[in-house]
């Protein structure tokens, strides 16, 4: 893809398996292909939404990316240096700019530290303030997330799930990464909430150039925030272009399924596309395209050969064999 | 329309340490047969609790209905002998939680907990029993159900169970069915496929209570809507008219912060704040602080359920709004 910039993070074929152990000598019997050769890039400032259901792999390639699980093979450039190559020490200078969001704000703040411990660890462990500037640091932090000064001293239990999702926000952005990764940010929270946390994020986004990688099942809200999707199905990346061309032209079938799968008001209800069947299990991924026993186009080719992820329009990635490429680009 | 089921001001409180949290605070709603009634609300609004207290399934202590009578079928389902409750739960009226995984029993395979039910409430034998469990499996779209009689819950997936559930619930053929977020914990595909089948295998004179927080399924399954905000009901009308023109101001807001896919807006319409705590409701209007139509009177004074057109609104400008 042709880009002025660079990008701030490149990953490349990259696999991340977890072996299946059975029997006392705990031999590895088979894989769990969670990440099954993922190519991505996520440019400077800009937000990629990466979408799939539940088991599909978003989880294990966020966790990847931050050297929380481990790879089996590829590459991951972040500001052009092979993540995945780095020692221990190395990664801890890394996570200082890479940063993430879990989903439950229940489970992952320290219920025995103060919100102005937890806001400012990350910078005293990394010897950028000093103990002395702690306190005007984290009141400048809850400024940030539009939270009042008050709450510094306060213990976590004492803020309802989007409080706390404000703060680690703030704990997110509190050592200037390059790329925050919101691993279903938003997916724990009420719909109002949900859109003060995500309006948060744009602000945050444009106010301190960040990047994101943005996770969720739900592509409605990632529409609302990501400026590129892809759409990822066991283990794989199945379709990949500019968020807009996702919702209003998409070419898989799988992201055509889960568009129309989603329950919209408004609209007159339309004949919907239902899926059949569940996710395959991952250990065993079907032969072909491993969509092929839930497509509803399915032909005997998808059976047998993989596709692969090809650019059939101008900036649009598609993993399908049905999908005929366009000379013309528009 | 004929009346089913009839709750008429059902109020339910918590002892917690902090001291007693009126959960559902003076709610009354009807439910006509052969209706879709959509149940509405954030987490805590107390949208749960109503639907387990029309079966009597909040466990007291800590919980108690301090008030109300909820009247299904000539009866009163409060006051009922606890024998006679027993005999509509399940039969009369069943119900669908959120998490199929934990509302089955880890320990009794499929058939068993199909079978379990059905004799509970019919007089058939044991043989007869397992083979409308295997029929019924067959038509929730349960893949070789002579080999899922015998499957475990964890053998099976989140939609699965869903299905074995809706199984438990349709074969008696129950006059009401409450589901309670049924898909929440689904994925969107199979939450697609939950709901055809739900639509699909209501009869004509089945009533539903689908509870929800998401607006999107509230537009393509219900008829008419209830919304719950702290505890009360702000709003009861029909789903086009609601969409329409939503007379209360949350649910205005509500509808408005509800990610919309193919419109990309730059920022999303929030409502600020939170929702007050239980344990303290603000005098008046229990929406004052996040409404942004609060006047004076909305402090000094609680309102009442306007009666506009049909629909239902606690808002003290509902009749302007309705203009």
């Amino acid at each position: 893809m042709e880009n002025f910039n660079k990008p701030i993070l490149d990953i490349n074929n990259l696999k991340t398996y977890f072996p299946i152990r059975r029997g006392i000598l705990s031999r590895t019997v088979g894989y769990i292909r969670a990440v099954d050769g993922v190519n991505l890039e996520i440019h400077q400032g800009e937000t990629l939404g990466l979408v799939g259901e539940s088991g599909c792999g978003k989880t294990t390639l966020a966790r990847t990316i931050v050297r929380l699980d481990q790879a089996k093979s590829g590459s991951i450039l972040f500001e052009g240096n092979d993540i995945l190559t780095k020692d221990e020490k190395n990664i801890r200078l890394l996570r200082n700019k890479i940063q993430i969001i879990f989903q439950d704000p229940f489970s992952s703040l320290n219920p025995r530290m103060t919100v102005m411990d937890i806001l400012t660890e990350g910078l005293i462990e990394h010897r950028v303030i000093h103990l002395r500037q702690k306190k005007e640091e984290a009141l400048q932090l809850l400024n940030n997330v539009a939270m009042d000064a008050d709450a510094l001293h306060r213990y976590p239990h004492e803020f309802s799930g989007g409080q706390r999702q404000r703060i680690s926000i703030a704990r997110a952005i509190s050592t200037k990464p390059g790329l925050v990764i919101c691993d279903e940010a938003v997916s724990a929270l009420d719909v109002s909430i949900q859109a003060q946390v995500i309006n948060l994020l744009i602000e945050l986004r444009n106010e301190h150039k960040l990047s994101y990688l943005f996770i969720s099942h739900d592509l409605s809200i990632v529409s609302n925030i990501a400026d590129r999707t892809a759409v990822m199905y066991l283990g794989k990346i199945v379709e990949y272009a500019d968020t807009s061309t996702i919702i209003n032209k998409p070419l898989h079938p799988y992201t055509k399924a889960l568009i129309s799968a989603i329950p919209r008001a408004g609209i007159l209800k339309e004949k919907r596309t239902i899926l059949k069947g569940d996710v395959p299990s991952p250990s065993n991924p079907p032969s072909g395209c491993r969509f092929h026993p839930r497509c509803p186009i399915a032909e005997k080719r998808c059976s047998e050969e993989e596709p692969q992820l090809e650019e059939k329009n101008k900036n649009h990635f598609v993993a399908c064999h049905l999908i005929p490429t366009s000379k013309n680009s528009y | 329309m004929e009346n089913l089921l009839n709750i008429k001001d059902l109020s339910v409180s918590f002892k917690t340490d902090e001291g007693i949290v009126r959960a559902v605070d003076s709610v009354s709603l009807t439910i006509n047969k052969g209706e879709v009634l959509g149940l509405v609300g954030e987490s805590g609004c107390g949208k749960s609790v109503t639907s387990m207290s029309i079966l009597r399934l909040v466990s007291s202590p800590p919980g108690s209905i301090d008030s109300g009578e909820i009247t299904f079928d000539n009866k009163n389902l409060l006051s009922l002998p606890i024998e006679e409750l027993r005999k509509i739960r399940g039969k009369s009226i069943s119900m669908i939680f959120q998490e199929p995984m934990t509302a089955l029993s880890p320990l009794h395979c499929i058939g068993n907990q199909l079978v379990e039910t059905l004799q509970f409430h019919t007089n058939i034998n044991t043989k007869k029993a397992w083979q409308v469990g295997e029929e019924w499996l067959h038509k929730t779209g349960i893949s070789d159900p002579v080999k899922n009689m015998y499957a475990y819950p964890f053998q099976l997936s989140g939609g699965m169970c869903q299905r074995v559930m809706i199984a438990m619930a349709l074969m008696l053929d129950p006059k009401l069915i409450i589901a309670d977020e049924p898909t929440t914990a689904l994925d969107v595909t199979i939450q697609a496929q939950v709901f055809d089948l739900m639509r699909e295998m209501k009869k004509k004179d089945t009533s539903l209570l689908l509870i929800t927080h998401n607006m999107g399924i509230i537009w393509e399954m219900c008829d008419r809507v209830a919304v719950m905000y702290a505890s009360e009901i702000v709003e009861v009308g029909t789903v086009m008219g609601i969409f329409k023109k939503p007379l209360h101001p949350y649910t205005e807001a509500l509808l408005n912060s509800i990610p919309l896919i193919s419109v990309k807006r730059n920022k999303l319409e929030s409502i600020p704040g939170q929702v007050p705590s239980p344990l303290n409701y603000p005098k008046g209007c229990r929406f004052q602080d996040r409404c942004k139509y609060t006047f004076d009177k909305c402090r000094r004074e609680h309102p009442p359920l306007y009666n506009i057109g049909g629909n239902q609104a606690r808002c003290f400008l509902a009749e302007d709004r309705n203009k």
